[in-house]
Order: C-alpha cells, then sequence, then structure tokens
C-alpha cells in the first residue's frame, strides 16, 4: 500500500491536472465549432483568442506538469520505498504552482493575455499572466529538486547497487525540465515581466524566439517521458510478461535527455534571425533525438510480444490476438503506437527543411502536435491514472469497460480530429485563424475537413468526460469491502540487471555532456544578439 | 606528459570495457543498425541538399529598425513591390502591418527566380503562399529574404500564418503568377532606368 502522504500529495496533483484538462476539453471543442464559420453566432475573435490561449496553457503547462509531479512522487517512494523527502517542501511546491495557475488564469480568461501559450512578443499580455506562469515553473523546480535528492539519498544508501529503472526515468526527466525551463525562464524573466510591467521599452524579438527555442522542443519530452516510463515499467507486467531490456531502457532515456535539448532550432526553421548552419546543427540533432524512440518502440513491441506468446500466442501475428486487449494499460500502448508511427511520420516532415517550408505554420502544425500529444502521450496519462487511482484510493476502478470504450473513443475522436486537420494543412491553411475571411476559391476546399473536426472534436469531448466520471465515481465509491491493497508492480526484466556502469546509474556525467551540447548549439546564437546592432520592439496590443 | 595520454587512453579503455559488458541482444543491434541507417539516409540528403543545392530556409541574418520602415532607403512606400535591376534579377519588397501585407496585389512572372524581402512594421507575422514554399517568418528588427521560383501561373493568396493580434485572420492578399513571356517589368524599376 502507498504511504498516505504520497496518496494525498498525488491525488491532488493529479486531480488538478484533469480538472485542467477537462475545462480545457470543453474549450478545444468551441473552438472547431467557432473556426468551421457553421454557427454565426459565435463568431468572436476576442472570445476565440482567449479560448485558445486558455486551452494551450492549460493542456500544455498546466496538465503536463501537475501530472508529472504527482506521478513522480508516486514513482519515487514506491520505486525507492522511502517516503517523500521533505514533505512541507513538497506541499509548498504544489500550493506555489497553484497560485501561479490561478494568478495566470485570471487575465486568461478575461481576455487580458490572449498572446496564446507561445507567448511570442512584441505582443504583451497583462503581467500577472507572465508572473502566474512563472510561479507555476518555480514550484515544479522544487518538485525536481525533491526528486534529485531522494534519486542521489538512495544511491548514497545503497552503493553500487542498480536506482530502479523507473526512478532514474524519473530523475532524468527532473534533470531535463530544470535544463529545459532555463530558456523560457530567462526570456520571462528578462524581457516578459519587464516589458509587461513598463520596466524597460523594448525587447528584441529574435532573441525572445531563440530563448523560447530553447525550451520549446525538450518541453515535449519532458511531458512525454512518462509516457515512455509506463512503456517500459508497467506494459510489460501488465501485458503478462517480462520487460526486453533493463540498460536499453537507460539507454534510452538518456539520450531523450541529453539530445532533446540542443535541437529546437527547428521551430526556427523559417526564421530571419538565425543562420543556416545552426539550423542544419540543429536539425541533425532532431534526428539524433529520434534513435530512443526507435529503440522503445522496438522495446515495447518485444516486450508484448514475450507477453503474446507467454499467453499462448502463435505463428509470426498470431501472439498479438492474445494480448490482454481489455487491460487498460496493454490497450493504451498499442493505441499510443498507433498514433506514434503516424504522428512520428508527421515529425519528419516538420523535421525536414525542405518539407517544412511547405506546412510551416499552417494547420499540419497543430494536427501534429495533437495527435502526438494528445494522442500518444495523454492516452498514457489515462492509462496511468486508471493503474494507479485503486492504489491512490483504495478502492477498486468504477468501470474497466467505460475506461476500455473511453481509450478507444479516444483514439478514433483523435484519428478523425488529426486526419482532417493535417490535410488543411496541406491545403494552406495557416493555423491560428478564428475564421476564414480569405477571398480566394482554395478556401472552398476546406470546408468538409472543417466539418469532420468538429466531429472528431465531439467524440474527444465525450471520451474526456467518461475519464473523469470513471475517477470520479472510484473514488467517491462509498462501499468500504471494494478496498485495494496491492502494491504497486513494475516489470521485471529478462536479464535481472546485476551491476551498472556509473553512467548508466547516474547523471553527473550527462548533466556535463548537455552543458557542453547547450553551449556549442545555442551559445554563438544567443550571444551574436549582443554583438551585432539590433533594433528593439516596443510593446503592442492584440 | 607522458601520464596524460595513458590517463586518457586508459578511461577510454574502461569505457570500452564497461559498454561491451552491457548486455544488448543480438535482436536489438540489429535494429539498432537499422535505425542508424534510416536516420543516417534522412541526414544525408538535407545535408547533400543544403550544401550542393543550396536548400536552406531563410537565413540571412539581417538587421533593420521596424520602428522608421518610411525612414528607410529600401522600405520606403514608393520602393515597395516588384522591381527588376539592370541584370534582370527580379526583387520584391514587401512590408507586413497589422492587418495586410504590402502593396496589396502584386503581379510576378512564372519559371523566373524571385527574391523577396520581407519587414514587419509592427510585430510578428508570418507568409505563405499556399501549395508553394514561398514561406518564412516576418520578425520585427529583421529583414527576412526569400527566393524561390513559381513554377505554374494562377492567382494565388498570400495569407500571415502567424497570430499577430485579434484581426489575424483578416490579414492577406492576393498574388499574380503571370506566364513569362506575357510579363512586364514595372515602370519604376531600375531595369527601365528609374533609379
Amino acid at each position: 500500500m502507498i504511504d498516505a502522504t504520497t496518496r494525498k500529495l498525488a491525488l491532488s496533483h493529479l486531480w488538478v491536472a484533469f480538472a485542467a484538462f477537462i475545462v480545457a476539453c470543453f474549450m478545444g471543442e468551441y473552438q472547431v465549432l467557432e473556426r468551421s464559420g457553421f454557427f454565426p453566432v459565435l463568431d468572436s475573435a476576442p472570445v476565440y483568442f482567449a479560448s485558445v490561449s486558455t486551452h494551450g496553457v492549460l493542456m500544455a503547462f498546466v496538465l503536463t506538469t501537475f501530472f508529472i509531479m504527482g506521478f513522480g512522487y508516486t514513482i519515487a517512494t514506491t520505486s525507492l520505498k522511502q517516503p517523500v523527502w521533505n514533505k512541507p517542501l513538497a506541499w509548498g511546491g504544489f500550493w506555489l504552482a497553484l497560485v501561479g495557475v490561478v494568478l495566470a488564469a485570471i487575465p486568461l480568461l478575461t481576455g487580458k493575455a490572449s498572446v496564446l501559450y507561445t507567448f511570442y512578443p512584441p505582443i504583451v499580455a497583462h503581467a500577472a499572466f507572465y508572473i502566474g506562469a512563472t510561479l507555476l515553473v518555480v514550484g515544479s523546480w522544487v518538485w525536481c529538486a525533491i526528486m534529485l535528492v531522494m534519486f542521489s539519498q538512495w544511491k548514497t544508501a545503497n552503493p553500487g547497487q542498480a536506482v530502479p529503472l523507473p526512478m532514474f526515468a524519473t530523475a532524468a526527466n527532473a534533470m531535463l525540465w530544470l535544463w529545459t525551463s532555463a530558456g523560457v525562464a530567462l526570456e520571462v524573466l528578462f524581457q516578459l515581466i519587464p516589458l509587461s510591467l513598463g520596466w524597460i521599452d523594448t525587447v528584441d524579438p529574435g532573441l525572445a524566439r531563440t530563448l523560447f527555442a530553447w525550451t520549446l522542443h525538450p518541453i515535449v519530452y519532458f511531458w512525454l517521458i512518462p509516457a515512455y516510463t509506463a512503456f517500459y515499467v508497467f506494459v510489460p507486467k501488465q501485458a503478462g510478461g517480462y520487460l526486453f531490456s533493463d540498460e536499453m531502457a537507460r539507454i534510452a532515456f538518456i539520450v531523450l535527455a541529453v539530445f532533446a535539448l540542443p535541437i529546437g532550432f527547428h521551430h526556427l526553421y523559417m526564421d530571419p534571425e538565425q543562420a543556416s548552419g545552426w539550423k542544419l546543427l540543429h536539425g541533425i540533432g532532431t534526428f539524433v533525438v529520434a534513435l530512443p524512440t526507435l529503440v522503445t518502440g522496438f522495446t515495447v513491441i518485444a516486450s508484448l510480444e514475450i507477453a503474446g506468446r507467454l499467453r499462448g500466442g502463435k505463428g509470426l501475428f498470431g501472439w498479438i490476438l492474445t494480448l490482454p486487449w481489455t487491460n487498460t494499460m496493454v490497450l493504451s500502448v498499442i493505441l499510443a503506437l498507433l498514433m506514434l508511427i503516424f504522428g512520428g511520420f508527421g515529425g519528419i516532415v516538420n523535421a525536414s527543411y525542405a518539407m517544412n517550408a511547405m506546412i510551416h505554420n499552417t494547420a499540419w502544425v497543430p494536427g501534429h502536435f495533437h495527435l502526438i500529444f494528445g494522442g500518444t502521450t495523454i492516452i498514457m496519462y489515462f492509462a496511468i491514472a486508471y493503474y494507479l487511482w485503486p492504489l491512490l484510493t483504495g478502492k477498486a476502478l468504477f468501470s474497466n469497460i467505460m475506461a476500455v470504450t473511453q481509450l478507444w473513443l479516444w483514439f478514433i475522436g483523435m484519428a478523425i480530429l488529426t486526419t482532417p486537420w493535417h490535410v488543411l494543412g496541406l491545403l494552406g491553411q495557416p493555423r491560428r485563424i478564428s475564421s476564414v475571411v480569405y477571398n480566394n476559391l482554395l478556401t472552398l476546399a476546406w470546408k468538409p475537413y472543417e466539418f469532420m473536426m468538429i466531429f472528431g472534436g465531439l467524440i474527444l469531448l465525450g471520451s474526456a468526460c467518461l475519464f473523469i466520471y470513471n475517477l470520479v465515481k472510484t473514488q467517491l465509491n462509498p462501499t468500504s469491502e471494494t478496498v485495494v491493497a496491492e502494491e504497486i508492480e513494475f516489470a521485471e526484466p529478462i536479464h535481472a540487471v546485476t551491476t551498472l556502469p556509473e553512467y548508466l546509474n547516474g547523471l553527473r556525467l550527462w548533466n556535463k555532456v548537455i552543458a557542453v551540447l547547450m553551449a556549442v548549439s545555442f551559445g554563438y546564437p544567443i550571444l551574436q544578439f549582443f554583438f551585432m546592432k539590433t533594433f528593439g520592439s516596443s510593446a503592442w496590443g492584440y | 606528459m607522458q601520464t596524460e595520454p595513458s590517463k586518457s587512453a586508459n578511461l577510454i579503455q574502461s569505457l570500452c570495457a564497461q559498454f561491451n559488458a552491457i548486455h544488448i541482444d543480438h535482436l536489438e543491434k540489429r535494429w539498432i543498425t537499422i535505425s542508424l541507417m534510416v536516420v543516417g539516409l534522412l541526414v544525408g540528403i538535407i545535408t547533400l541538399d543544403a550544401f550542393f543545392h543550396g536548400v536552406n530556409p531563410p537565413s540571412k541574418v539581417e538587421t533593420i529598425d521596424s520602428a522608421s520602415l518610411h525612414l528607410s532607403k529600401e522600405f520606403a512606400e514608393d520602393n515597395l513591390g516588384v522591381q527588376v535591376d539592370g541584370k534582370g534579377a527580379v526583387t520584391i519588397r514587401m512590408v507586413a502591418g497589422r492587418y495586410s501585407f504590402f502593396p496589396k496585389h502584386i503581379d510576378v512572372p512564372a519559371e523566373t527566380p524571385l527574391t523577396f524581402r520581407w519587414v514587419s512594421m509592427d510585430v510578428l507575422h508570418g507568409v505563405h503562399i499556399p501549395m508553394t514554399n514561398m514561406s518564412t517568418m516576418i520578425v520585427p528588427g529583421y529583414v527576412a529574404q526569400v527566393s524561390t521560383t513559381f513554377p505554374k501561373p494562377g492567382e494565388y493568396p498570400l495569407l500571415c500564418n502567424e497570430y499577430c493580434g485579434l484581426g489575424h485572420n483578416h490579414m492577406w492578399s492576393n498574388i499574380s503568377v503571370i506566364a513569362k513571356e506575357d510579363w512586364k517589368a514595372p515602370v519604376k524599376s531600375p531595369a527601365n532606368g528609374e533609379q
């Protein structure tokens, strides 16, 4: 049984995450309805952009950060078998982050921060928005510190032993997030907050975009690592088998954490303030970071095959049928991998120099990240929630059939939403428009796809409501005989890990490698703004 | 002096030994080899295209004061639009500002190398001509230069593709791509004796 402190801490974090999620889902459906133009009564650019900004902040910053913190506390205490280090500090981090969210929500919901979750100066929002976002990040730094302290405390207490894989992944993610958030923190602290408060008159948008690009790619790996953690440490056990390789999992997490960082310029391919050599360097790094995902795909599928064969599956593909398709974790990983294959294909287009020019900032891009983040990552968040809820509340899941239905609906909804979204991008529709007013025949071709997206969004919204309903009913179940006293179960590797070289068991070396890579890939591109004659931009409303 | 190389050699040797001690299945090794080859192929194509065919995104790091474009020689109102220089090179100078592209309409020749020079007079914009690779961010303080050739004549929309304010979706204009033989250089071009 998970100890009471961890349960309370984890549930508090996860409920903030899922509350943000369900609010943002309703906004998402409103947005596809508004944008389609089929309902003139909804037409309103100010409401639309306030909604898009809030939807992005809730999904990308609130859902993810709180989920990752709650998940991390659970992983740390259960895999290391030690209580949360510095309980008051952990609660301090929670409240700091929550106050930040509320502070940012006020200008967002009142239309005073319709700058989208990517900020993009010289358009400037109300200062409370930036200050709130900063508090959220500082709250998450508290979590990072606790994870890294618990990681090193365990290593000191257990010299020469391999750190449990789930904790290794979580600590790598904490290190990754500290590095990742530094870029946007510099932008917000030295550019956006001073500009919004009127302390400075101008900012250089080129520098702001470069700093934001520092954060913009690795942040998606910060979101993705809990999903990959579940792939490695929960899925093989839930499928009834073993993890194919513990060492390769560690290598995958290390390569993810190290190479996610120095590659952010693929977001700036089309930008005039960085030279093509730097873009090419970051572009090559972008392909390198595909390697750990390819390795992860292999390991997960191999682990599933072992399980399928242990369950009596025969033949080349027979093992797929014998997998427990009604197990939420197993079903989720299958659906997640399917979405990852299509999303990864789209990602290669984005990462490629020449092809990117055709789809940059078109509807293709939100189509891509909804598929890979909303699809692959979030479906694993669902699976983790379904697995943890009985362990955290001590009550059996309200309905497994409802959970399985919900996961299928999420997959189908995501397919119906994102396929037309990609097509719209290829047909030239820009992203982030509240209505189509272009006087051009091209826009006629967009209509049927806008229509399909409404249905995809509706299915996703229904699925999201089922998810929340199932969790609430589980937790509020008054009957006490359903109490679950199980332990959390981590997958065993086929080959037990006896000894590990230090570089696969610690992060010190990799921290240094990241420092060198970041200095190489971002050093000059940031310093150039101080060497050349630049012209700042004054603040603009919207 | 002599201990230095042996120390680092020792370190490398021990790292290699440690790495070899890790259990990696032969299937895994095969898969990693395939993955490396696929990634290497993609990186190879992009790198070769960049170095030998000049396929690069708009990356001319050139600054300009966006607050005083009207005072600059190059982007003064009279100088905007299509111009052909003495050698026949076509340059198109455009200003983006909430919520339009100036000039509002331009005619350009098909199958001709074109150089677009875009600047913003206010906030961040992006511009894309759908179905073509004429795409760039327009960041205030910088000149975004794109070189391209349009193969097919026709009427193309020219759309702002980065959120620039509540009127973002109203920011667009049209561009006519005209068959090469029917196109005439604008009167104000240096090629026609104007400077």
